[in-house]
């Protein structure tokens, strides 16, 4: 493959979207009130279709014949490279809530940049994705505000999500020596550089909500090789099930 | 000149101006005089749908995370986003009539209010999801092009939109079963499969046959209703036989014949014992239905209390 750094890149920004619109799509019929379930749901189709766009791209510059369909259902756990976060279970409303936040405001700066690459079609993929990612992080970060600031029950379950999830957010930051250099091309974002504002944004929310950062915190890391928490496997198995059963079949 | 008198007259007065606009057709806005049966119908019929559109996610959002390809995901999802939006729409029309949505809710949570029967039949393959789109949105439209032109303007205006939406969803669902009834032979035996349970339940929607049907004759007079149940059965049937016809499927019914007197189908009747029996909570899933209602709402009271709280303290330092 002549461009294979570029499947992988592609590959990884697919993998997440993909990886987290399933676990969002969960809620679907379920939120906690009629309102928020629709808001949700619209977020799942929002990054439900960013990921079709970025399956199809890879399938495209993978060029062996495979489609989006393909990449998403007939890949093994060890072939997906999301970052964890987005595979965590979604446990309750604020723990969804606070995962999203900290996707979104991740996403909102890597598409930004994104929107400036070189290469037209992953330029193109993330100017429309980034006016989508706007909404989600306006509607994740005030529900963060509203948990925060909202009873003695919802401060205490959102303190919980923040414990639980903090260890996953590092691995936004984790970068290869290929990325750097498709990045180097103006192609790709070396994501390491969004860090500090990735911080920056996230703990003047959290602060905002009166929330506190676990101090005992450690980065956990392995997504980005294949190598997933256990929630991905099932995950998968659901979402792969039916392609796998009749493999010949069209759909 | 005589004198204003409020009171009796005033009433037999609005009486016959509501009257005389069902005559000519005319709509009845929330703020009109209405007979207060006129009232409990709507509600009751208005709740009643929206509760069918809210439950209605639940069989088909069971196959959003095991949808066979990203296509199908996206609009499977969009599909029961619509539906959860009809039943916010409803709601609000229900509303303009003086009941709340939480008194509307606490009905269906306690099994007290109603939804639409079929929502009790379990969805086992991913051809269910096509029959749904087909058959069940096709009889639901059926039910509703009606209700567009129903007498009263909220209710008829959420219809407008609904309808709209539910055609598209009925073609989705064709599509569905044309991809598997074209498809490989397992795919065709699924959708064979599927039919054979939906299309029974699917005849039931229309009601219960003419002559026991009880609250028929107000919705007539009404227009909150203007076709029988029975008119509607025999179009939804003669439609959908050519449809199984291209699909090369074979309908459940063994004695369905074309009558070219009538230029329609006889066929059988649905087991109105197995009618009664899923209406009276005793159908494949009323309990999973319900209680997954229950669920959700509960799970959920701690994100609606916080919503108002925050809201409360932002009030109060406004």
């Amino acid at each position: 493959m002549e461009n294979k750094a570029l499947f992988y890149y592609i590959l990884n920004l697919a993998d997440d979207k993909l990886v987290l619109a399933q676990r969002l799509s969960a809620w679907t019929g379920h939120g906690p009130f009629l309102e928020e379930d629709l808001a949700l749901t619209n977020i799942a189709l929002d990054i439900f279709g960013t990921a079709k766009s970025l399956l199809e791209y890879a399938a495209k510059i993978e060029g062996k014949g495979r489609t989006e369909d393909d990449l998403a259902f007939f890949r093994n756990e060890r072939q997906f490279t999301n970052c964890l976060i987005c595979e965590q279970d979604n446990g309750d409303y604020a723990k969804t809530i606070l995962r999203q936040a900290f996707m979104d405001s991740f996403d909102y700066l890597l598409y930004s940049q994104l929107a400036k690459s070189k290469d037209e079609t992953l330029a193109g993929i993330a100017a429309k994705s980034i006016k989508e990612i706007t909404y989600h992080k306006r509607h994740s970060h005030s529900w963060v505000d509203r948990f925060g600031n909202g009873t003695e029950e919802s401060k205490t379950r959102l303190q919980t999500a923040i414990n639980e999830l903090w260890r996953f957010t590092g691995e936004f930051f984790e970068t290869t020596d290929s990325d750097k250099e498709l990045a180097k091309q103006s192609i790709a974002v070396d994501a390491s550089t969004l860090k500090g504002a990735w911080e920056k944004e996230i703990l003047t929310l959290l602060q905002k909500a009166n929330m506190t950062i676990p101090l005992d915190a450690y980065m956990q890391t392995g997504g980005r090789k294949g190598v997933h928490t256990e929630h991905l496997g099932f995950l998968l198995s659901e979402m792969q099930a039916l392609p796998r059963m009749l493999p010949d079949a069209k759909w | 000149m005589s004198e204003f008198k409020p009171g009796l007259n005033m009433s037999v007065n609005f009486e016959e101006v509501f009257e005389s606009k069902l005559a000519k057709n005319d709509i009845i806005e929330p703020k009109d005089w209405m007979p207060e049966n006129y009232r409990k119908h709507l509600i009751r019929q208005i709740s009643q749908h929206a509760h069918s559109e809210v439950v209605g996610m639940l069989p088909e959002g069971n196959w959003i995370t095991r949808a066979p390809s990203l296509r199908a995901k996206l609009v499977l999802l969009a599909k029961v986003q619509d539906e959860g939006g009809h039943g916010l729409y409803l709601y609000t029309a229900a509303e303009s009539l003086g009941i709340s949505r939480d008194e509307m809710l606490e009905a269906l949570h306690t099994g007290k209010a109603k939804y639409s029967s079929i929502f009790n039949y379990p969805t086992l393959t991913w051809a269910d999801i096509g029959a749904i789109g087909w058959l069940v949105d096709g009889a639901a439209i059926m039910n509703q092009v009606m209700l567009q032109r129903t007498s009263y303007g909220p209710y008829a205006r959420a219809m407008v939109r609904i309808c709209k939406e539910e055609s598209f969803h009925q073609r989705q669902g064709y599509e569905v079963m044309t991809k598997l009834s074209f498809g490989t032979s397992e795919q065709k035996e699924m959708a064979q499969d599927a039919l054979n349970r939906w299309w029974y339940p699917t005849l039931m929607m229309f009601g219960p046959p003419d002559i026991e049907s009880p609250n028929s004759d107000n919705a007539l007079k009404w227009r909150i209703k203007r076709e029988t149940n029975d008119q509607l059965r025999q179009r939804f049937v003669n439609q959908t036989i050519p449809q199984i016809e291209y699909l090369g499927l074979t309908c459940p019914d063994k004695s369905l014949k074309w009558n070219e007197a009538k230029k329609g189908y006889d066929f059988s009747e649905p087991n109105w014992e197995e009618f009664k029996n899923v209406i009276h909570g005793k159908g494949p899933c009323n309990k999973e239905r319900l209680s997954s209602r229950n669920k959700s709402h509960k799970e959920g009271e701690w994100v609606r209390a916080a919503a108002m709280e925050f809201a409360r303290k932002q009030n109060e330092t406004a």
